[in-house]
């Protein structure tokens, strides 16, 4: 007889061994096992497998989903996703595992006199729908707001653009995606005008050449880290890792260089010297497809309550770029980057040799920067230079970190300025979703209003009435939380949070409405490289816990926009993709139709013809182009990207006598952001169980901090205290001092600082100014 | 604040764990490490080819046998360093 248990067990023991070899081939170059892992997974005869997109990060791996009696009860990778060829990392084998927490959220709480009070769905929806019709009575559209997330899915964000712009008029609508990849977006748009890769993670096949910017892939993408040490081991490709950190990913790459924060800037402009003063300018390609200009100096960081800024951009020629770069030799640069002129000219040369095919990698070290964009415009100016863009193997790849970053917060638009095609400040693209979503165009307000630091800077100032907070956890993954938690305690804002989990963010709301999870609803998320997936629901979600979407359409309904949310209930996601469909059709940005991502581990927009779009701007595989030429950058009106003149400038706080360290933060392996999801995955927790300070040993022996030690940490902000973690997984370099941020019991945000990039307004979470005591 | 410390769940009653270890032997003692492991009944074991490193899955009846087991393999004179990867509890 069928031993489903027995089954089950050997099937675990699969993924276990899975598991083992991932975090293996994270830490080791070009490991091998034996053959045993190739064979995957034997198929249960009991087990009904779903395909979807992996919960957590951007890398969009293919799961499958095993459920049994109406239960999900294994995942492995899906051997047909190109993305991941059946591989998943630990988070990604154990992400069905925190479903049926104990403490899961089944049903809605009313905050009454201080206690929360289990609701009726209903009733909490009316009380919601209510609060906000009063707050606009009262004190206008503008005084409501909605703050989402990277993590929404597609039909969730579009929702909720159509809410606030569509039906209600107000541009109040940003999104955690502001915090990570808004950066990106302006330096695609300044150099490109047109947002998002140009090519896929088939360039890993082809790549001579990974140079990682800031970026820790081997645990923050670390199945695309994976396929890049097979490279490495197959092909001999070469991995250098320039960072502020030696992390896991340095010590598996060939080469670790380290610079001191912020002057990136300066290396990358140092490189570009390099290949003008080489020679290794690919002439023709620039003549061609480039132009060049600048912009304004000395921009300011943000950190003053309604900081306003706009760039003034100037064509330039090459020779003026020529001579700006003068700054910026090796020699110059070496004295304040601490990167070695040879260091320098090595990486140069990388990017200068016509016949070595390079990728450059970089995720949240270049965005979160208070220079995000400008960093984001000069990694795409040594790309341009030498033409290596836009081929298979050559390109400029900006990684996300959410699952839906792309697919939602930047396709859909969940940003102030921005509408499901093109921005607000556009008369046309107001027409176009005037026209689909049947409104008034006046109706949609053609100024943006907050960004994500300035909605909760409004929130406090009682500028804002009325939040609603949708799948992400601000009071732990802002910067300067020590400001904005108080802020969301005050009574003069109604704060509304959906969520699957109780966080730090729901104890603050006032109601607390319970989400369906991942594979208890339907769905579609964007990743990295352009690529739409989408699942169904797979199992039913616990008591009234219901889909984001439904939720905001039966608020909006109760709002008196029941003709604009006609949906049905069993079918709204996939009415809803159709409908956003529209926005997007053309040969530029065409998405796949439902039919195809039914089948499909996922389709890589432009979807023309039947075809993903591999490579975009390059007429051998983007029907887009429509120059005669090689290559279009049809983003731009005269077809040509741009290379911008940008200079070094500092960090708005550095380390001085009586703060003496600088603060990095980031991620580790096990956890998904703030940790809601995987602290309460037990084999994540426990491995992962507690954040840390990461020191320097020169450091830690001259404070006489030892290993385990609790650790104050202090800023202008506030403090933290965690233990010392010293020659451990990471390993900061000398004055610097790095703490992961997942630990909701650890807030070292209420220590960072709130800065940010005038440009994209994306917070600089890596580089402040800390002094450390022993607690 | 929340009770989100505690993350205790139904995945942890009456357990029968599955754990994944990355075992570092002692250099040049791969293959002595590789047939002890095997020795135990409870455990899987996979040597990397080209790297000194072993991938190894443990599989007992309850967290008592696990910690035992555990044990055992802590004191084997080959080995220099265990690292949990991760874990599974099914229900029994
Ligand atoms: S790499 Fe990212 S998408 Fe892939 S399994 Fe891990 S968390 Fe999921």
């Amino acid at each position: 007889m069928y031993d489903s248990l027995t089954n089950r067990r050997n099937f675990i023991k699969k993924m276990a061994m899975l598991s083992a070899i991932t975090a293996a081939a994270s830490m080791f170059p070009g490991i091998v096992f034996a053959s045993e892992q190739e064979k995957g997974i034997p198929d249960n005869a009991n087990l009904d497998w779903k395909k979807g997109p992996c919960r957590f990060c951007g890398v969009g791996c293919g799961i499958l989903v095993g459920t049994e009696n109406g239960k999900a009860v294994a995942v492995k990778g899906d051997p047909n996703s190109s993305v991941n060829k059946g591989l998943l990392c630990v988070k990604g084998y154990h992400q069905i595992m925190c479903i049926q927490s104990k403490d899961r959220l089944k049903t809605a709480l009313v905050k009454k006199n201080g206690n929360y009070v289990e609701t009726p769905l209903n009733e909490a929806l009316d009380l919601v729908a209510s609060k906000m019709k009063e707050s606009i009575a009262q004190n206008g559209k503008d005084s409501v707001a909605m703050y989402t997330s990277g993590q929404s899915t597609i039909p969730e964000g579009y929702i909720a653009s159509k809410f606030m712009k569509g039906a209600i008029g107000t541009n109040n609508l940003d999104c955690n995606a502001r915090l990570c990849m808004a950066s990106a977006v302006t330096g695609f748009l300044t150099s490109f005008g047109a947002d998002e890769p140009m090519g896929c993670y088939e360039d890993i096949d082809h790549a001579d050449y990974f140079v990682t910017w800031g970026n820790n892939m081997a645990e923050m993408h670390p199945v695309l880290f994976s396929r890049m040490l097979e490279q490495k081991a197959k092909r001999g490709a070469k991995i250098i890792d320039f960072a502020t950190r030696t992390t896991r990913s340095s010590t598996a790459s060939d080469k670790s260089i380290l610079f001191e924060p912020q002057t990136d800037l300066a290396v990358a402009n140092a490189i570009c010297y390099e290949i003008i003063q080489n020679g290794w300018v690919n002439k023709s390609f620039v003549e061609k497809h480039c132009s060049f200009s600048k912009g304004l100096t000395h921009i300011g960081y943000g950190l003053e309550d309604n900081f306003q800024f706009t760039d003034k951009p100037e064509k330039i020629d090459f020779e003026a770029y020529k001579e700006f770069l003068k700054d910026y030799s090796p020699e110059k640069v070496a004295k304040y980057s601490k990167v070695s002129v040879k260091d320098i000219k090595y990486l140069a040369a990388i990017y200068g040799d016509p016949n070595k095919k390079v990728v450059s990698y970089w995720c949240m070290g270049m965005n979160q920067h208070t220079r995000g964009t400008w960093i984001n415009n000069l990694v795409y100016n040594i790309h341009l230079l030498t033409g290596k863009i836009s081929q298979p193997g050559n390109g400029p790849f900006s990684l996300t970190g959410q699952p839906s970053a792309c697919g939602t917060a930047r396709e859909v638009g969940t940003f102030t300025h921005k509408l499901p095609h093109g921005v607000v400040m556009n008369k046309k693209d107001r027409e176009m979703a005037a026209k689909i979503w049947k409104v008034p165009v006046e109706r949609i307000p053609s100024k943006p209003t907050y960004h994500a630091t300035e909605m909760f800077r409004a929130v406090d100032r009682g500028d804002i009435n009325f939040i609603w907070v949708q799948a992400t956890n601000p009071l732990v993954s802002l910067p300067k939380t020590s400001r904005y938690r108080p802020a969301m305690e005050k009574k003069s804002c109604f704060v509304v949070v959906s969520d699957v989990f109780p966080t730090p963010t729901t104890d603050v709301a006032d109601v607390i409405l319970p989400a369906a999870w991942h594979i208890e609803k339907g769905g579609l998320y964007g990743n990295s490289e352009r690529r739409t997936q989408y699942w169904q629901k797979m199992v039913e979600s616990p008591g009234e816990a219901t889909p984001d979407t439904w939720m905001f359409i039966e608020v909006a309904r109760r709002m008196g926009f029941e003709d604009l949310f006609p949906y049905s209930k069993e079918n709204h996601v996939e009415e809803i993709y159709n409908e956003y469909r529209q926005f997007h059709e053309g040969a530029k940005h065409g998405m796949a139709p439902l039919e195809v991502l039914e089948k499909e581990s996922g389709a890589i927009w432009p979807y023309v013809n039947g075809k993903s779009t591999q490579w975009r701007y390059n007429a051998k595989y983007d029907p887009a182009c429509s120059n005669g030429e090689d290559f279009h950058f049809y983003g731009k009106p005269d077809g040509k990207a741009v290379i911008w003149q940008r200079p070094f400038e500092d960090a708005p706080e550095k380390p001085d006598q009586e703060y003496p360290f600088w603060l990095n933060t980031g991620r580790v392996v096990e956890h998904w952001h703030t940790g809601s999801m995987t602290r309460r995955i037990p084999v994540l927790h426990q491995a992962m169980p507690n954040a840390y300070a990461e020191f320097h040993p020169d450091d830690a022996k001259s404070l006489g901090i030892r290993n385990g030690e609790n650790i104050k940490i202090t800023s202008r902000r506030g403090s933290c205290t965690l233990p010392a973690s010293i020659n451990e997984r990471g390993l900061p370099t000398k004055g610097q001092v790095f703490v992961p941020f997942f630990d909701e019991n650890m807030l070292i945000n209420d220590v960072t600082l709130d800065s940010f990039c005038p440009i994209s307004k994306e917070p600089d979470y890596k580089k402040c100014a800390v002094k450390v005591e022993r607690a | 604040m929340n009770e989100n410390s505690e993350f205790s769940h139904s995945y942890n009653q009456h357990s029968m764990p599955i754990k994944s270890y990355l075992a570092h032997p002692i250099a040049g003692r791969k293959d002595e490490l590789l047939a002890a492991l095997k020795g135990f009944d409870q455990c899987e074991v996979l040597p990397a080819e080209n790297q000194n490193i072993l991938a190894l899955v443990t599989d007992t009846l309850n967290d008592k046998e696990d910690e035992i087991l555990k044990e055992k393999i802590e004191a084997l004179s080959s080995l220099k360093l265990l690292a949990l990867v991760s874990g599974f509890n099914t229900p029994q």
